[in-house]
């Protein structure tokens, strides 16, 4: 399959009173053409500042991509002009995010901002915009488009208006679409909603989706690759079954056990003891090695390389490399695709 | 990147034991809220610079009058209207010191034996001591509008926010009543009733000005009660004086503080405003807006009467605005990471 | 878990309501009309979407909103009675709150050392200055932090740390009951399991009470025995927390159940979901009957025109629903 997307050793830094911080240090993705991939992590572990590098939505001046580079459709997004930029953002790569209180403009009909960017990037009449903003509503699932797009944000729902953004971000086919936690501020039961809405959209349209997510239950559901970020760096990924059942990473276990199921019963949660790496003064190795149970001496003095379980499954771990102890991953995650 | 096999030994492979609980130090110094903001104004080179100017002008009120032996009302109309001279910088000509109008030596002509360094008005008085003396009052209403803040202001938004309801409604309504009625109604009401002077200024402000600030205690303590801390404060059980004192207040001392910094011009102005024109202090007590007033009137003949009172004035107000500028950048709890 | 017979019930509340006057004539009816109780020692488990009234049924419990009606019993006293301050202070002492905001609940002009010593200032449980910070030194071990941090302030520790400074804050005085008002929502993954292993290990060694109030129904499954579920002010189901979430009775409650996506690829791809139609209705205006109506796969013309009767459908499984209803059950097929 094509990649539609790459990203290519990617670096960026945010300078701070108190210095530099090294929010992405060196990662490489790829996206391929109808997938849904899944870039999960915590807080402070880079997955958002790598989507907004894609975008070219850094924070100017205090962030910037140091090196490294982002091919779409064999150009290099991170050389683009800002104009350049504007061309392909809503249009060829759209983005959606979390909190869908704030993404809306209070004082525009919902209508106008959906015809305002199909009006952006493509030229059509001011009926055939409406048209297909009506088109739009459809699709997501709000009944009686034809009013509703008359009406302002507030007059909609959560779930409602985490629907409206979706229409816009799919209002101009584009390649590639972003969705920065889109269901962390809904309840659950509206979650279900807008997950279902999503890959049945992305079936309908084929659209490549980058999802950022920390709910692993999301990315269960959603994804087909998934890639596990860690202190400004992804140290595993791999398809969703080879992350959720034969993960090797000892974050990954970590995240894996510390999540309590509805269908298991656990006495008690492991939890990955300790705190997040500072990245303004990041670790010289692994960046997971203060909190990890199994480190080892080389852990803390050099990063490790990627190791190929499969064509697939990549692992930046020690533990992988042939002169280190075999390590079984903790019995409570070894669930082996059944239930 | 590849590492080269070689500085990878077998023994780099043996388990280290982790201490975990070293991720729970915390490096560096520990700060405070006001030490920070400390910091973060000092870096700020306007605000810096202010804060400067103004301990100069404050100096220069306290000492100024006392530099040379002329009080504020010596006439002598044999040396009126000299410009300002100050030995030394008399030869350097085009600063405004050199004692000459039109190119004329006035202290020559006047037979002038002592210099004046900021000139003398139409009745001969001193204008250095005059303007000091003025900038004396100016700073006095400074003080007095801060006092007035921050005794009623304070209380008033606070008891308004803490309490709420009926009571809140009530002291509200008679803020609005206040804010009504025009600040110069006010002055002419207690020019009618006491005499002009700095004693009718005063009581317009103590009527009037804190209703600002108390808006803004307000405004901000109602957001404060519901924040989790206060919240958890009151299941603890603590008192009304306690939460006040040690959740409510604390919290609002940043907003207080650079509220202050903003009412202390507008004070000064009213001040200067009513003795320009004429309803504020009278004659023969100097102010700086009375002192403009007079030069006024000779402004193109003899600009440096209006001139060195108007610096010093306008001094005050851009560097009590640039202070609390900087003031309210560096309490901004945005601005921390 | 001690026998069910044997266990004294701590908490009883008894049809609570809560209203806010909003603007006008209309009334915001967070809470109305809910009835459960909970057991010494135990973990009661509070959950239900935005807007359902979890979050001000704990804070009525402990008095920090009035009650508009109904009664909370704690240990035999009525807590919303008529009382002196200083019977006030003594359940104040009883029943203690965590909060959700970890950047909210703590005040940032306030020493860590004032911040969990307000407790024992405000009720004298400290001699002097050397016993209180002995007190303050002992409780931050407790909850994993250390000595060093006693003279530092909230905004230089993380999210996690800044929960545990709250939970020291809450144990200063010795409580029987803690309400925890969505304490880890806030939180990253890896440090909500610090902190619910902390509440549990806290509950052992004290013989703690919580009421757990979270959306997070997986959480709340795991570290509590009972589970109540709500739905726009009203309580819709309470069983043990092993057969609510094997034998869910409510009709919302299954869909809340199916929602929650797990993260097991395989049974995610098999699984048939219960998708609700629409959205939550306002609570200032609840439907009419049962207010879960409008949503119910299930609903019928009786669920309009009749409040559902809160009865006690299998041994201690508690639910307010018309299927379930003697009554009413033929209406249903």
């Amino acid at each position: 399959m094509e990649n539609i997307l790459e990203v290519n050793d990617l670096h960026v830094s945010f300078e701070t009173h108190r210095g530099e911080v090294k929010a992405v240090r060196g990662v490489n993705l790829t996206l391929q053409k109808g997938e849904a991939l899944a870039i999960v992590g915590e807080s402070g572990s880079g997955k958002s500042v790598t989507t907004r590098a894609i975008m070219g939505l850094l924070p100017k001046p205090a962030g910037r991509v140091k090196s490294g580079g982002v091919v779409f459709n064999e150009r290099d997004l991170t050389k683009l002009s800002d104009k350049q930029l504007q061309k392909i953002r809503g249009s060829e790569i759209s983005m959606i995010f979390q909190d869908p209180m704030t993404s809306l403009n209070p004082t525009m009909t919902i209508g106008k901002q959906i015809m305002e960017v199909i009006k952006r990037h493509q030229n059509v009449s001011k009926t055939d915009a409406k048209n297909r903003a009506i088109e739009l509503l459809e699709l997501v699932g709000i009944p009686n488009p034809e009013e509703r797009i008359k009406q302002y944000p507030h007059q909609f729902s959560g779930g409602m208006r985490q629907r409206v953004i979706i229409a816009i971000a799919l209002a101009c086919n584009p390649n590639v679409l972003i969705a920065d936690e889109p269901t962390t501020a809904l309840d659950v039961t509206i979650q279900a909603q807008i997950l279902d809405l999503m890959k049945d959209l992305q079936k309908k349209t084929n659209t490549s989706i980058i999802l950022i997510t920390h709910d692993l239950g999301v990315v269960a559901n959603m994804a087909q690759r998934v890639a596990v970020m860690y202190g400004g760096k992804i140290i595993e990924t791999g398809t969703v079954d080879e992350i959720f059942y034969e993960p090797r990473h000892p974050y990954t276990w970590g995240l894996l056990s510390s999540m309590p199921r509805v269908n298991s019963k656990n006495s008690e949660l492991f939890a990955i003891p300790g705190t997040p790496p500072d990245l303004s003064n990041p670790p010289k190795g692994c960046p997971f090695a203060a909190r990890c149970p199994h480190a080892m001496k080389v852990c803390t003095e050099f990063m490790p390389d990627y190791s190929e379980m499969s064509d697939t499954h990549k692992i930046a771990c020690w533990l992988q490399d042939e002169r280190a102890p075999k390590v079984q991953p903790p019995e409570m995650i070894q669930i082996g695709g059944d239930h | 990147m590849t590492l080269l096999n070689n500085e990878i030994t077998k023994d780099m492979f043996e388990p280290v034991v982790i201490d975990s609980t070293e991720s729970e130090i915390i490096a560096g110094k520990s700060t405070s809220f006001w030490k920070d903001s400390l910091q973060r104004l000092s870096r700020n080179k306007g605000a810096v610079v202010a804060a400067i100017i103004l301990l100069l002008i404050v100096l220069l009120a306290l000492i100024g009058p006392t530099m040379n032996k002329y009080g504020i009302d010596d006439q002598n109309v044999v040396r009126q209207n000299l410009s300002a001279k100050i030995p030394g910088l008399d030869k350097i000509h085009w600063l405004p010191f050199d004692g000459s109008e039109n190119n004329v030596d006035l202290y020559k002509t006047q037979h002038a034996k002592v210099d004046f360094w900021f000139g003398t008005d139409d009745l001969g008085r001193d204008l250095w001591t005059r303007t000091w003396k003025g900038t004396q009052i100016s700073l006095f209403i400074a003080v007095v509008a801060a006092a007035v803040d921050l005794l009623i202001g304070v209380a008033y938004g606070g008891i308004s926010a803490y309490f709420g309801g009926k009571i809140d409604n009530i002291m509200q309504r008679i803020v609005e009543v206040i804010l009504g009625i025009p600040n110069l109604v006010i002055i002419i009401l207690m020019i009618l009733i006491l005499r002009p002077g700095l004693v009718s200024i005063i009581v317009a402000i103590a009527l009037t000005g804190w209703v600002n600030m108390s808006r803004i205690v307000r405004a901000q303590m109602l957001r404060l009660k519901s924040e989790e801390y206060v919240l958890a404060s009151r299941t603890l059980g603590a008192s009304h004086t306690r939460i006040i004192s040690r959740h409510l207040l604390p919290n609002t001392l940043g907003q207080i503080i650079i509220n202050t910094m903003f009412t202390i011009p507008s004070a000064i102005f009213f001040e200067a405003f009513l003795s320009f024109i004429g309803l504020g202090i009278k004659d023969p007590v100097a102010s700086l807006g009375s002192l403009i007033n007079r030069g006024f009137g000779v402004l193109q003949i003899h600009p440096y009467q209006v001139v060195f009172p108007g610096i010093v004035i306008s001094l005050l107000l851009i560097c009590f605005n640039i202070l609390g500028d900087g003031l309210r950048d560096a309490f901004d709890p945005k601005l921390r990471q | 878990m001690a026998n069910a017979v044997e266990r004294k019930k701590l908490i009883e509340v008894r049809n609570l309501k809560k209203h806010f006057k909003i603007g006008g004539k209309a009334t915001l009816r967070a809470v109305d009309g809910v009835s459960f109780h909970i057991y010494k020692g135990e973990t009661f488990g509070l959950v239900g979407e935005s807007g359902c009234g979890k979050s001000t049924t704990g804070r009525t419990l402990n008095r920090l909103y009035d009650a508009t009606d109904g009664e909370v019993i704690f240990d035999g006293e009525n807590v919303h009675g008529k009382k002196s301050s200083k019977e006030l202070r003594a359940l104040n002492r009883k029943m203690q709150m965590i909060f959700q905001d970890p950047y909210a609940s703590l005040n940032p002009r306030m020493t860590v050392e004032d911040i969990v010593a307000e407790g024992i200032d405000i009720h004298n449980l400290a001699q002097n200055r050397q016993e209180r910070e002995a007190k303050v030194i002992e409780l931050l071990e407790t909850v994993g932090l250390n000595q060093q941090h006693v003279s530092r302030y909230a905004h230089e520790f993380s999210g996690g740390q800044r929960q545990r400074i709250g939970i020291a804050r809450a144990l200063a005085v010795d409580p029987e009951f803690i309400i925890a008002d969505e304490p880890i929502s806030a939180l990253d993954v890896s440090i909500q399991a610090q902190v619910v292993n902390l509440m549990q290990k806290l509950q052992r060694e004290r013989g703690l009470t919580y009421l757990f109030i979270a959306h997070d129904l997986s959480m709340v499954k795991h570290i509590s025995d009972r589970v109540g579920v709500m739905y726009l002010g009203k309580m819709a189901e309470v069983a043990e927390s092993e057969e609510l979430y094997s034998n869910p009775l409510h009709p919302y409650t299954q869909a809340l159940l199916s929602a929650i996506p797990v993260p097991d690829p395989n049974f995610e791809r098999n699984r048939e979901r219960i998708i609700l139609k629409g959205d939550v209705p306002s609570p200032v205006n609840p439907p009419s009957g049962c207010r879960f109506r409008t949503r119910c796969p299930l609903a019928t013309e009786v669920c309009a025109s009749v409040v559902p009767k809160w009865t006690e459908a299998q041994q201690d499984h508690w639910v307010a629903c018309h299927v379930y209803d003697e009554e009413y059950s033929h209406n249903f097929k």
